[in-house]
């Protein structure tokens, strides 16, 4: 049996072929290492994310969270929902918050679930995978598997928004949270903890309806994290992943900048440290190619 | 009678109960003390895309000013970052609000039209709930010809170096077009979300009875 298990929610983008799957890869070869086993949710659907509010309303947005929530009790009762993605996790968190505070959206819910077949008994927890790492593993175990540190690797922690703020990972402050550089130096890469962009929007969906206004943020983002000397940006949000990676070429044509860096995953970090292959962690779905982690991939194992 | 001028005449001359019945979260806008610390926080703020940032707009519901609420297109330009929520000094939970007030606003046809976001943010909802999954692919289509054949082409073409990474990186799948990711139990979905409109519109309809 594995030292920990979770009902798995793993979300659209994470899908094969689609914009985050080399998040999920990654994420399956750390909990190799870690002996953590997510066990996917099945027939889960779409959290609705944030910016399905125009025509979401409350409780069809709710109750498609809940449709997981049952699904999750139904084949893995007891389990805790862990989520990769912050929207996710943000949503699904959100709509356990309000089922939890009104009886009324309880029963409603409840109502409409009935016409799935499902229903809710128990209101399960919601956790973000860097949660399992940070509060249910640890930074010392988490460090153990390490067995290729990322040495010289200058990375700037790039926390986003909704891994954040509202609920916040490990009780952090939301101005500065400090997990994300801890997992940089747990890898042996140094973190640039003056890196002043870490919790700076990257536009969220703006990036697709009104692109001009995201990637000024994303701008500003980037251009720190070269000014504080970084070699790569990491990130725990699939969003802020691709925003902040592929408008790079746009942004360089609006502002005359030479943006090229590479933004990654923590899991894809721990892959390479852990002695995975670049295939394990993920690495030819960068869109920015992270030559200097390919070539630490390519070095043989300390042991 | 439109639900435009159904809602008008139910609350005349008191725009802030309309807000606080009718709006997600609306009846925490009267706990708004007008210290603007969420203006200052919001990041499109600084680019100057809000026409009435929201403290601005908590006060111009209580003043009454409904028409320049609703029509507004500030609303729309919440990126959901959560920054006004975390540091307001009343708690107030002014993301939700602001999506509350454009989703009311959206609902009783005053939204600005041709708003961007406003028309994303429908897309979405119905990509995702069609079958249950995001269709990344269909999903941008339907944001680039949202503006007829011609304009979406041009568009597509702005996006191309980006969606040709996207492909070789193989987070991109042109197939996606033709089927792709979508849940099993679609029918077991679309009856669930069926039911939750129904009592959402009912309880919403309660409140302009009482």
């Amino acid at each position: 049996m594995a030292k920990h298990e979770y009902a798995f929610y793993p979300g659209c983008s994470s899908q094969k072929g689609a914009s985050a799957s080399n998040y999920l890869t990654s994420v399956e070869s750390m909990c190799k290492t870690l002996d953590v086993k997510l066990t996917e949710i099945p027939d889960w659907n779409c959290c609705g994310a944030s910016i399905g509010y125009a025509e979401a309303g409350e409780l069809p947005r709710h109750v498609m969270n809940a449709r997981n929530f049952a699904l999750s009790e139904k084949h893995m009762p007891g389990q805790e929902i862990v989520a990769t993605c912050a929207a996710c996790w943000l949503g699904a968190r959100e709509t356990r918050e309000r089922l939890t505070h009104s009886d009324t959206l309880m029963a409603d819910t409840r109502e409409a679930l009935k016409e799935a077949g499902l229903t809710i008994n128990e209101m399960p927890n919601i956790r973000h995978m860097v949660e399992v790492l940070i509060e249910d593993l640890g930074f010392d175990e988490m460090k153990k598997h390490v067995v290729r540190p990322l040495e010289g690797v200058k990375i700037a922690g790039y926390v986003g928004c909704q891994t954040n703020r509202p609920f916040g990972v490990d009780g952090e402050s939301f101005e500065n949270p400090q997990y994300l550089d801890k997992m940089v130096e747990m890898v042996g890469a140094e973190p640039i903890p003056e890196y002043e962009q870490k919790v700076t929007c990257c536009g969220g969906a703006l990036a697709f309806s009104e692109p001009e206004k995201a990637q000024a943020q994303i701008k500003d983002i980037v251009e720190s994290a070269y000014d504080h000397g970084a070699e790569m940006i990491v990130t725990p949000c699939p969003l802020c992943q691709a925003n902040v990676e592929i408008y790079q070429g746009q942004i360089n044509k609006t502002y005359g900048t030479k943006f090229n860096i590479p933004v990654m995953y923590y899991s894809q970090l721990m892959v390479v440290a852990y002695g995975g292959s670049a295939r394990d962690a993920a690495l030819n779905g960068q869109v920015i190619k992270a030559r200097r982690l390919e070539a630490i991939a390519a070095k043989p194992v300390k042991r | 009678m439109s639900a435009n001028t159904a809602v008008a005449d139910k609350y005349r001359n008191n725009f802030l109960k309309e807000i606080e019945e009718q709006v997600e979260m609306g009846d925490w806008v009267k706990m708004c003390m007008q210290c603007g610390v969420c203006s200052g926080s919001c990041p499109t703020n600084f680019q100057s895309a809000w026409e009435h940032p929201p403290q601005e707009l908590f006060m111009m519901i209580r003043a009454g000013k409904r028409e320049e609420v609703l029509t507004s297109s500030s609303m729309w330009n919440c990126t959901s970052c959560y920054n006004c929520i975390v540091r307001c000094p009343r708690k107030i939970p002014i993301t939700h609000i602001m999506h509350g007030i454009a989703e009311y606003a959206h609902r009783i046809g005053l939204a600005p039209k041709m708003q961007a976001t406003r028309f994303f943010s429908g897309l979405f909802w119905k990509n995702c709930t069609q079958t249950g999954r995001v269709n990344e692919l269909k999903l941008s289509m339907g944001l680039y010809f949202k503006d007829g054949f011609a304009s979406g082409i041009r568009e597509g073409m702005k996006m191309k170096d980006i969606a040709i990474g996207m492909v070789l990186a193989k987070r991109l799948n042109p197939f996606e077009l033709f089927g792709g990711h979508k849940c099993k139990d679609q029918k077991g979905i679309q009856a669930m979300l069926k039911k939750a409109y129904e009592i959402e519109h009912a309880r919403k309809a309660a409140k302009m009875a009482g």
